[in-house]
């Protein structure tokens, strides 16, 4: 099946959506840590997280569509205005990994990036 | 030979440029007969009309005319002259887009070779799905075949995800299904279509669906910009080689936390910025020229 980009952005906000009120007892044991995109940076920017400890990133923006992108955990997820969307995940290995705005958003696009400090 | 100039007298511009780079299989030389068809293309790429910044490029109103004077001077002739997107630094105002492409286009038409193909980067498209773009340039993805060198250009920047698009992919499909598996093929596009470094969203996110599409093919070669600066890649036998931007330099992939430009030294003024000449004999044939003589 073909979606245009609008379309599936839509489907892809209303799983996130689906997946966090699903996993909403996990999430409820988990630290929650929460990140806001706005042109153009994340807030915060970087974040430390233990290994092995669960946890929860919750995102909205302040503005625009943006996007988060964890690729050295494979994780990515729009952030959309209005909405949160939300990523349960746990860091199974100590470093410093960078993550950006995968959704072009403007003149200062480049500049959304940040960081994830795991520790032991 | 077609231009004037023959591949010995093409490598000896090593000496007013930087180093010649091999690509392709060497293995392949002569596979494909018809020496008398090889020609030279130059790739321009990441022109950004329109940015501003003085501690990056000083210059910034006037490096895009001394590009296309150093084309003019070129001593071969091309067959033909691409923009690999970025043409112009994007703007929130569609006004200022197209005051910019306007800009941009009258510049260029002082190229002396008037055949002259264009292609979107982010900057340009990405916050309106191409629109100006096309206004200007007509189709963001097409094909074209030269003296038997089958060209693709491949949007990934329409898409503000970074992505090629399931309908692009299929035209993409149907465009190689005509190809022979051992043609000559040069892809043309903005991002990296392999995971160059997605830290830095140097990357398409379904830039693999294009490679597997390419994979049959034995003879591929893929130019492309966004990261200002040369890199050389393979993924299996298919090689992918980034451009110089015509604005500013970007570190190397990776190599500091921040994807932070590099400054403009004055001590070395455009250094780091530059366009190429790509003689099409197999193996191809890569020549990098700076923006101004040192």
């Amino acid at each position: 099946m073909s979606l245009n980009p609008r379309r599936r952005l839509l489907l892809a906000s209303g799983l996130a959506a689906v997946a966090g009120a699903f996993g909403l007892r996990a999430f409820a044991q988990d630290k929650v840590i929460r990140i806001t995109a706005k042109k153009f940076e994340f807030a915060p920017s970087d974040i430390e997280l233990r290994k092995g400890e669960p946890v929860v990133l919750e995102f909205t923006s302040a503005d625009v569509v943006m996007g988060f992108s964890l690729p050295d955990f494979k994780l990515r997820t729009d952030i959309v205005p209005g909405g949160f969307t939300r990523l349960s995940f746990t860091p199974d290995r100590i470093g410093v990994f960078g993550f950006a705005c995968d959704h072009f958003c403007g003149d200062f696009h480049e500049d959304m990036t940040g960081t994830i400090r795991v520790v032991g | 030979m077609t231009q004037g100039i023959d591949r010995r007298e093409f490598l000896k511009l090593a000496g007013v440029g930087g180093a010649v780079f091999v690509s392709g299989l060497s293995g392949c030389a002569g596979m494909y007969g018809g020496k008398e068809d090889d020609f030279y293309f130059v790739q321009l790429s990441d022109t950004h009309w329109g940015f501003k910044g003085p501690a990056l490029n000083p210059d910034a109103d006037g490096t895009l005319q001394k590009a296309v004077a150093a084309v003019n001077a070129l001593s071969f002739e091309p067959d033909f002259i691409v923009f690999t997107g970025d043409l112009t630094h994007t703007t929130d105002d569609p006004a200022e887009r197209r005051r910019r492409l306007t800009q941009f286009r009258e510049i260029v038409g002082g190229l002396k070779n008037k055949n002259v193909r264009f292609m979107p980067g982010e900057h340009d498209a990405s916050l309106d799905a191409g629109q100006a773009f096309k206004e200007f340039f007509g189709p963001t993805y097409y094909s074209f075949d030269h003296k038997g060198v089958h060209f693709v250009a491949v949007d990934n920047v329409s898409d503000p995800q970074a992505r090629i698009g399931d309908e692009q992919l299929a035209w993409l499909k149907a465009d190689l299904a005509k190809q022979d598996k051992n043609a000559r093929i040069v892809v043309f596009t903005h991002r990296p279509l392999f995971d160059l470094y997605p830290q830095w969203d140097w990357a398409t996110r379904d830039g693999a669906q294009a490679i597997d599409l390419l994979m049959p093919y034995n003879n591929v070669t893929v130019f492309y910009g966004h990261i200002h600066q040369e890199n050389h890649h393979m993924t299996g036998h298919i090689a992918h080689h980034s451009a110089k931007s015509l604005i500013f330099a970007l570190p190397a992939p990776g190599s500091l936390p921040k994807r932070v430009p590099v400054a403009w030294d004055p001590a070395q003024p455009y250094k780091g910025l530059g366009f190429r000449g790509v003689e099409t004999e197999t193996p191809l044939e890569i020549k990098e020229f700076p923006v101004v003589k040192a």
